[in-house]
Formats: structure tokens, C-alpha cells, sequence
């Protein structure tokens, strides 16, 4: 098993009503001079979490006890900017088990399903009712169901469902990534590599 | 069936089909750096797995290397720790090391295509977004995470949908001072920074055909600030040319079988895409941004748009302006600027250092600029030195470092400081990207050769016309 199973999340959710965060927001490029994947979650949004004398910013969500949780609700287009896996194992590091967005950037996606981390792609209209939802009152649960596919929030029973391929749903379900998968498909991989003609 | 070239190149890649799931996806060729590689050869180890294709990866430290004094030990141990582990698995599992110090180190995105590495119908991935710069081959190429480096160590392969098409037109003639950095980033303020997301992106059109192939690396390279997973170009004659007696390109009959594959990437004229989109090349201005993306660009004689005028949170655009110090409606041409910052794997190649010195050539570096020229390579640096253009840049007051990614992420020491403002040739504005509180305006080489000898924003078309005057 490569990493945690995710069935059903209920929790809490942090709010980040930005557009377009990007991956160097998440965690800038200065960090990542780690040669070990761990303690990425200290340093997640860390030039919004902290002044640049490493005192934190009191208006930044995350300094904000009000508001805490395993979902990060974030804006549209969220991810976007570079490949660094290091942005999705500080999402997971500092405790998130699912991201919602209206919008993925594909490689931040792609990383977050190979790590363990859901992305909950919902409409424009359902994130600005979580988000309310989140302003109305910060306890308010969500309520992440990956077998059922539905993303609903608890207290008023609103409900949507997500996107994600069967293949990746398994994977998910069960703890499995790709590395599992490929492991097994050595010789037929060896077999294919042979007729390249390059 | 007609096919398009990405089709093309996808298809013949495609191991096997999962239903209702990825492709598992062979990958020709594999660069590593020192960054997003370390956690993937713990987990190659961890699981017990072995490298299945060591001569199929290559690997460069470009990162997070020092551009000054590079025959000195790397000061911060983080670094020199990375710099160290890459060069250990490299010599472990029998992997091309090109480290600090060798000489055909540099950029992994300028020394793969300038090594032959790079070639039309391959499949490439390295863990770093831009690596869509090998498109400009006719390849496959994108930016993986590091779970799909080990995939790719592991097996050769990744687990990859495959992405819709687009197909993005560019007709007639570029104007007198805009390049090819200037269309990529008109494309990007069309299109946004998530306008291609779920794409791969052929460009095509006059404009692309006219292109010099450093260009269309330029271009190509800047596909993923479109949110598209990669661009490509179909290679033709002069890709061809560019390819042929590269160190590592296909000699002799391996070179005659591999053009019969070539010479068929091209996209069947009926294929269909599942979104093209048309410009006029006579539409481009040379262009800056204004914001913290990439997609918050502008012809450089335009003023800021006002929030009603941008698509998209209005709260979002006035985070980003009050990040930038900026106000809506304010003109770009002369604002006063302190950093400039020439290279990255953007436009750190010798064209760009030709179109940099055609500008400062008999001018001085203005007072209030500190200015980094980076070259992308040794290899760029040392054409940089048999053409000339030392000599040229050094008259005019500026300096030149030794090959690395260095400003454009500021990984290494140089980063510019807090507040202060940049025109840099790189690929990202994003806030802090270029060190926390920096404030980056993208642009094309010329337009930072222009601002560098005034000290404030400046349309490089003022400069080129001086020239030709006298």
C-alpha cells in the first residue's frame, strides 16, 4: 500500500476564496532543497503564512483558529504554475486530505491523486455555497463521499457530485498508486521498448 | 483516419489502454535535475525497484546552482546536499551526469535539445513544467511530479489520460520589435493562465513556420503558463538541420530510418481538434505584464486595464495590483525599474544575447539597474564569447554569469530583494517567484536590453529605430 485510503472525509474546511493560486505560493521555490519528503507542511503558503521575520500574519486563514480541518476549499484555477510535487506534499503534510476548487491545474491534480490527496473539482456556483456556508459558520462540516462520487455540505444538504476516472477511484479507495500498477507490467513495458526506434 | 501530429506521436506511444483510466504512456527520454529527483530514487529504493532504462535518463544540475564562482564549493548545504544526491544516483544506477562544472552543463531545457537528446516523434518528461519546451521539436514533452519521475525510472512509463486538442493559429507577419516571446505571451493574456488547462496545444501558421527553432522553444516553453499540459510544432527543414550532427541525435542509417518517421509529423488535413483558435500576427505589440501571472500581459504602449475590463475576481485582480504596487490605468512605458534579468530556459540562448546586444551594442547599462545575464548553457556562453557579444555587453557595463536557472525561480543566491522591481526574460511573475517580495513584469530580451540602458520601462522599437537611423 503506498499511502492512506480515502473512503468517506468528514471535516472541516479552511477557506481560500483566491484565484489562480499558484504553485509557488504554496510552497516557494526556496524550499524545496529538501532531499527527504518530509516537513513540507511548515512551510505551506509560506510568504502569505509569515512575515518575512518569520512572525506570522495574523489575518492569513491559517493563522486563523477559527477555521481548521483536512478540506482546503480554494479558487478557481488552483495549482497552477509548476510541476513540484513538493506544493501537493505540503497540502498533505500540513493535514489536508482533499482540495476543492472549481478548477485544477492539470499537473498539481495529477499529483495530488499519485499522493493520496483528493481534488474535488465542484461547479462555480456549489464553491461560493461552501464558501458561504464556511463564512456563516466556520464549524460547518463537509462531507467528502468517494464511493458515492458526491461532495455535500452537512448542515444545509447541499449536494454535488465529482469527476474522477474508475482507474484512480480504485487506486484511491484502496491505498494503490501507479508504481504499483507499472511494477507489475515489466515485460510487456520491456517488449514495447524493444520495437522503439529510438 | 486522420490523425493530428499529436495523435500521431501519442498513439504510437500508448503501452497498453486501461478503460476508464489513464494510458499507460512510454516515455523515450528522461531528464532529471537536482530538485524533484531526490524523493524519487528514496522510493526506487524503498519499494526495491531498479532503473529499468538508465541510458533513457539524463540528468543536469541547473536548479539550484550558484552562477558565480561555480569551480567554488556551493555555499548553502541544502544545495550542495541536492547538487551531491543527484550526482550519487546518477553514478549508482549508471545515469549521464552533466554537474556543476562539466562542460556541457546548463539549463536542462537549452542542453537536452543543443545534445540531440531532444527529437521530433520522441516522448519526453522531466520533473519541471517546462519541459513543454521540447515541443518546439515535434515532441511529446511535459513536466511531471516526482511520483512520476520513479514511475518513469522504475518502468519507462507514466499513467497519463490523454489531454484534448487545441490547435492555436498565428497567420501573416510579426511587426518590426516583437519576437517570439511577445507572441507567447499575447497568447496567454488571450487565452488566461487556465485557457488551455486539460489541452495539449500544436501551434501553427505563418508565424511558427517563419520561426527561428530557438524560437519556437521560446514559445513552446511558455505553453504550460496557458495551463496547457504541452505545445508542439510539426518539424520541418529546419528542425531537421537543427537536429542533425548534435552529439547525441541518430547517425548514419539510425538518421535515415528515424527522418522516414519523421518526415510523417505532421497533422493529416482534415484531423480534427476539439478547440483551434486564430490570431493575426500583426496584432502584436512587444508585450510586458502588469500583474502576478503570466496571463496579466499587455502591449507595452497600453495602460493597466481597469478590474471591470479583466475577467475574473475583481478581488483577485486588486490583491495582485496592490502586490505589484501598481494602480489600474497606469502606463507601463516608464516605470522606473531596478533589476533586469536575462536567461532561463525561457530565452537564455544565444539568440536572446544577440537581440539583447543588438540593443545596448555603443549604449551604457543605466545607473539604477543591477543586471543579470544568465547564460542558459556553457555552450551558450561560449558563443557568446566566439561571436562577440562579450565584448559588447562588457563595453556597455554589464556582466555575464555562469549557466543556471538562477533568477527565474531563485532557488540559489540570486534573488531579487523585497519591493523591487524586475524586467525579466524568464517565465513567471508569480508573487515571490523571483525571491520573496521581488516584483517581476515579464518581457522578451529586447525589451529588457532597452530598459537596462534606460533604467526605466522602454519600448525597444524606440531604440531599434535610433539604430537604424543612424
Amino acid at each position: 500500500m503506498a499511502y492512506d485510503k480515502f473512503n468517506i472525509l468528514t471535516s472541516t474546511a479552511v477557506p481560500l476564496p483566491i484565484e489562480n493560486v499558484d504553485t509557488d505560493q504554496i510552497i516557494p521555490a526556496r524550499f524545496l532543497k529538501a532531499t527527504e519528503r518530509k516537513g513540507f507542511g511548515d512551510n505551506l503558503f509560506r510568504d502569505w503564512r509569515y512575515h518575512n521575520d518569520n512572525t506570522p500574519k495574523e489575518d492569513f486563514v491559517l493563522n486563523n483558529p477559527t477555521y481548521s480541518g483536512k478540506i482546503l476549499v480554494g479558487g478557481k484555477n488552483f495549482g497552477s504554475g509548476s510541476s513540484r510535487e513538493h506544493a501537493a506534499w505540503a497540502v498533505y503534510d500540513y493535514g489536508f486530505r482533499c482540495v476543492v476548487s472549481s478548477f485544477f491545474a492539470d499537473i498539481f491534480r495529477g499529483n495530488c491523486l499519485n499522493i493520496g490527496v483528493l481534488p474535488v473539482q465542484v461547479s462555480p456556483e456549489f464553491l461560493e455555497q461552501i464558501f458561504a456556508a464556511i463564512e456563516a459558520d466556520p464549524k460547518t462540516e463537509i462531507v467528502v463521499s468517494l464511493p458515492e462520487q458526491t461532495i455535500t455540505i452537512k448542515a444545509t444538504g447541499a449536494s454535488e457530485s465529482f469527476e474522477i476516472n474508475s482507474y484512480k477511484k480504485e487506486n484511491m479507495l484502496n491505498g494503490y498508486d501507479d508504481i504499483d500498477y507499472l511494477t507489475k507490467m515489466k515485460s510487456e513495458i520491456q517488449e514495447f521498448a524493444a520495437a522503439r526506434p529510438f | 483516419m486522420s490523425k493530428t501530429l499529436f495523435d500521431k506521436v501519442w498513439d504510437s506511444h500508448v503501452v497498453r489502454k486501461i478503460e476508464n483510466g489513464p494510458d499507460v504512456f512510454f516515455i523515450d527520454r528522461h531528464f532529471i535535475h537536482e530538485v524533484t529527483s531526490p524523493v524519487a530514487f528514496l522510493g526506487l529504493k524503498s519499494r526495491g525497484n531498479t532503473v529499468l532504462y538508465p541510458e533513457r535518463t539524463f540528468a543536469t544540475a541547473d536548479h539550484n546552482t550558484p552562477t558565480i564562482n561555480q569551480h567554488l564549493p556551493v555555499e548553502d548545504p541544502l544545495s550542495a546536499n541536492q547538487l551531491k544526491a543527484l550526482e550519487e544516483n546518477a553514478a549508482e544506477w549508471g545515469i549521464s551526469h552533466w554537474g556543476l562544472g562539466h562542460k556541457k552543463n546548463g539549463i536542462v531545457h537549452v542542453v537536452g535539445p543543443e545534445n540531440g537528446i531532444t527529437l521530433p516523434g520522441a516522448t519526453i518528461v522531466c520533473g519541471d513544467s517546462h519541459t513543454s519546451t521540447h515541443g518546439a521539436f515535434g515532441a511529446i514533452a511535459f513536466g511531471i511530479g516526482t511520483s512520476e519521475v520513479e514511475m518513469v525510472l522504475s518502468s519507462q512509463c507514466i499513467m497519463q489520460p490523454k489531454p484534448k486538442k487545441m490547435r492555436i493559429n498565428v497567420n501573416g507577419e510579426l511587426g518590426f520589435g516583437v519576437t517570439p516571446k511577445d507572441v507567447a505571451l499575447y497568447i496567454i493574456s488571450q487565452l488566461t493562465t487556465s485557457g488551455a488547462t486539460g489541452y495539449f496545444v500544436e501551434y501553427a501558421g505563418d508565424v511558427f513556420r517563419n520561426m527561428t527553432i530557438e524560437g519556437r522553444m521560446t514559445v513552446c516553453n511558455l505553453s504550460i503558463e496557458m495551463g496547457a499540459r504541452g505545445g508542439m510544432i510539426a518539424p520541418d527543414d529546419k528542425t531537421f538541420k537543427y537536429i542533425k550532427d548534435k552529439p547525441l541525435a541518430p547517425k548514419g542509417e539510425a538518421w535515415d530510418k528515424a527522418m522516414e518517421y519523421w518526415n510523417k509529423l505532421y497533422t493529416d488535413q482534415d484531423a480534427v481538434f476539439d478547440k483551434e483558435l486564430t490570431f493575426n500576427g500583426a496584432d502584436i505589440e512587444p508585450m510586458i505584464t502588469y500583474g502576478t501571472n503570466p496571463g496579466m500581459g499587455i502591449g507595452i504602449t497600453n495602460h493597466i486595464p481597469d478590474a471591470s475590463a479583466v475577467e475574473g475576481g475583481v478581488a483577485t485582480y486588486k490583491k495582485s495590483l496592490g502586490y505589484m504596487d501598481f494602480n489600474e490605468g497606469d502606463a507601463m512605458i516608464g516605470k522606473p525599474v531596478d533589476y533586469v534579468f536575462l536567461g532561463s530556459c525561457t530565452n537564455g540562448r544565444i539568440e536572446d544575447f544577440r537581440a539583447f546586444a543588438s540593443i545596448v551594442k555603443g549604449k551604457k547599462k543605466a545607473e539604477n539597474i543591477t543586471a543579470w545575464l544568465v547564460p542558459g548553457s556553457h555552450e551558450v556562453e561560449d558563443l557568446i564569447k566566439e561571436e562577440g557579444l562579450l565584448d559588447i555587453i562588457t563595453e556597455a557595463g554589464f556582466t555575464l554569469r555562469e549557466p543556471g536557472c538562477s533568477a527565474c525561480l531563485a532557488m540559489n543566491a540570486d534573488k531579487i530583494p523585497a519591493g523591487k522591481l524586475a524586467v525579466s526574460t524568464s517565465n513567471r511573475n508569480f508573487e515571490g517567484r523571483q525571491g520573496p517580495g521581488s516584483r517581476t513584469l515579464l518581457a522578451s530580451p529586447l525589451v529588457a536590453a532597452a530598459t537596462a540602458v534606460t533604467g526605466v520601462v522602454t519600448d525597444p522599437r524606440t531604440l531599434l529605430k535610433e539604430k537604424i537611423v543612424a
